[in-house]
């Protein structure tokens, strides 16, 4: 049996002040199989971007990192600088929720799309955008040869989240995070976008790890849920959208109102801090 | 509180309503029709729900109501009183506001970071409703609305930053209902806020509505939510109603396809995400 593609291992996260310690992860474990969709939801502040940062080992200098995180079998917090960098450009893709504040304004489209591929990998120009102008057609862009000499800000949140995902499989990774890639779009927009990442990874054989707050939107897309509350994993597996065992998941699916039927009130999680530290204390 | 002069007589009623925004300069591109002959009522003690992508021209609808944007032509009637001008006057645009107020998406921009709550809500009680009222009365009065909104004596003192985001939108919707209006815009109120405490919110403008008599304008683009606090909506798309009615009915039984597709967009138990190329079919 060979190891998982991401593991994640009872991994501390905590911000060091001088006047306070923050511990914001606590204890998160985790594993991703190849070609697997994990979702993992929470609210705000519980965590998941948090995690996903340091997946990516992208967390701010000031936080103590605890804990393995393993890449086919290959600790990430122990890897050097050049080995990082290969890790970040080429093993692992990441979306984030808002795209424009993830693209150079001033840079076009089609040198988004191609730098990486031109600077690092060799791949002649026209060649790098022959490809761009391929994956931008299977994300559903139209006249992806326009786009490329287009600027983000002529482009609508839905096509440049896109165009983001194009680039990111334009890097050919094996992982994929996605932090909330829809939050900030419509409906139709998000079914569309969902729709497009979906298929795309199935294709491909890759594996997502997918934040969002949204519990129905994440069964939808994915294999198996995780649930995060205050830095901990509360719940994890295939059931949970469906059998959820955990209180704070039975209050957090109650609490979100229905298209189908209208409630007097909707229930308020009465789940907090002191009764999940009472919780954990008993088990 | 004086209501409505006859019941039936609508408390906003907006007609053919049009806003076109100039294209930007020097560019070859052809001028922005935002809102293109919109027209609904909104009548006393109602939720009306617009809902609708973005772009499509809700929020534009909204703002030229409140007169944050000048209208193109048409007509905003509110009460008796023709609305379709920007006030002129500072006395007019005090009136307008004890008319329709309006509680924004983002309770972190739509607050005074320096402003403590108590005086957020002191100042918008002494420009609508102060006159004879003296300081101490003010005060007491300002406590009372706190305390509707679920913000207790120790927040008048405080300052946003101290606050999380659905304390915020209680303080944004606590202002609003200082200037005791009879309708309050909310535009997207609910959409940055996470479940548990879009849960309160949305609660807690059930309560308001129930005390007193108030009509919500409610802009979102979330059917949940919309089916949830709202009797009736109407479905803009591309700066037009295309579609309205009640809102258990429309959401049961989309028959226009546009509501349909924004409908078949919710994710939900059995739901899958479709590409937009064969979402309209």
């Amino acid at each position: 049996m060979s190891a998982p593609l991401l593991q994640i291992e009872n991994l501390h996260a905590s911000l060091v002040t001088r006047y306070r310690q923050l511990d914001l992860l606590n204890g998160v474990s985790l594993t991703l199989d190849r070609g697997e969709a994990l979702g993992l939801v929470g609210e705000s502040g519980s965590g998941k971007s948090l995690t996903t940062r340091a997946v990516m080992r992208m967390l701010a200098k000031g936080f103590q990192v605890d804990g393995e995180i393993r890449f086919d079998g290959e600790s990430v917090l122990g890897m050097g600088r050049e080995r990082l960098r290969r890790y970040r450009a080429t093993d692992v893709g990441m979306i984030f929720q808002d795209p424009r504040a993830h693209v150079n304004p001033v840079h076009t489209v089609g040198d988004f799309l191609t730098e990486a591929l031109v600077r690092d990998r060799g791949v002649p120009r026209a060649e790098a955008e022959r490809r761009a102008v391929q994956l931008l057609d299977e994300v559903g862009v139209r006249h992806p040869e326009r786009r490329l000499g287009q600027y983000p800000h002529e482009l609508s949140g839905g096509l440049l989240q896109r165009v983001m995902i194009a680039s990111v499989l334009l890097a050919e990774p094996r992982l994929i995070l996605a932090d909330e890639p829809t939050t900030a779009l419509d409906v139709t927009a998000q079914s569309d976008v969902m729709a497009i990442l979906d298929e795309q990874r199935r294709a491909r054989g890759l594996a997502l790890l997918f934040i969002t707050h949204d519990l129905e939107l994440a069964n939808a897309c994915c294999d198996r849920l995780a649930v995060m509350y205050a830095g901990e994993i509360v719940e994890q597996g295939a059931h949970v959208y469906d059998a959820p065992t955990h209180p704070y998941t039975k209050e957090l699916m109650g609490a979100r109102p229905s298209i189908d039927q209208r409630l007097d009130r909707l229930p308020v999680l009465e789940y907090n801090l002191e009764l999940h530290q009472e919780l954990k204390a008993r088990s | 509180m004086h209501s409505e002069s006859e019941s039936g007589a609508p408390l906003i009623s907006v007609s053919e309503l049009r806003k076109v925004f100039p294209a930007p300069r020097g560019s070859k591109g052809d001028d922005v029709v935002a809102v293109d002959g919109v027209s609904f009522e909104l009548h006393a003690d109602e939720c009306l729900a617009i809902v609708g992508e973005s772009g499509s021209g809700k929020t534009t609808v909204a703002r030229m109501i409140v007169g944050l944007e000048s209208v193109t032509s048409g007509t905003v009637t509110v009460g008796e009183h023709d609305r379709s001008q920007p006030p002129k006057r500072l006395r007019d645009r005090r009136e307008r506001a004890r008319e329709v107020q309006y509680v924004f998406q983002d309770p972190y921009s739509s607050l005074n970071g320096r402003q403590r709550i108590g005086d957020v809500i002191l100042g918008n009680l002494r420009l609508h409703a102060g006159g004879s009222r003296g300081g101490r009365e003010l005060r007491g009065r300002a406590q009372e609305i706190l305390d509707a909104v679920g913000l207790p004596q120790r927040f008048f003192d405080r300052l946003p930053k101290e606050l999380s985001g659905g304390q915020r939108q209680r303080v944004a919707i606590a202002r609003a209902l200082a200037a005791d209006p009879k309708v309050i815009v909310l535009d997207e109120a609910v959409a940055a806020l996470d479940v548990s405490i879009q849960a309160q919110i949305l609660n807690l403008l059930s309560d308001i509505k129930a005390q007193r008599e108030i009509s919500y304008l409610f802009i979102s683009h979330d059917l949940a939510v919309v089916n949830q606090i709202s009797d009736r909506m109407i479905v803009m798309e591309n700066g037009q109603v295309v579609d309205g009615g009640a809102t258990a009915d429309l959401l049961a039984n989309p028959t226009h396809p546009y509501t349909r597709a924004l409908r078949a967009a919710v994710p939900g138990p059995g739901w899958k995400p479709v590409r937009r190329e064969r979402l309209a079919s």
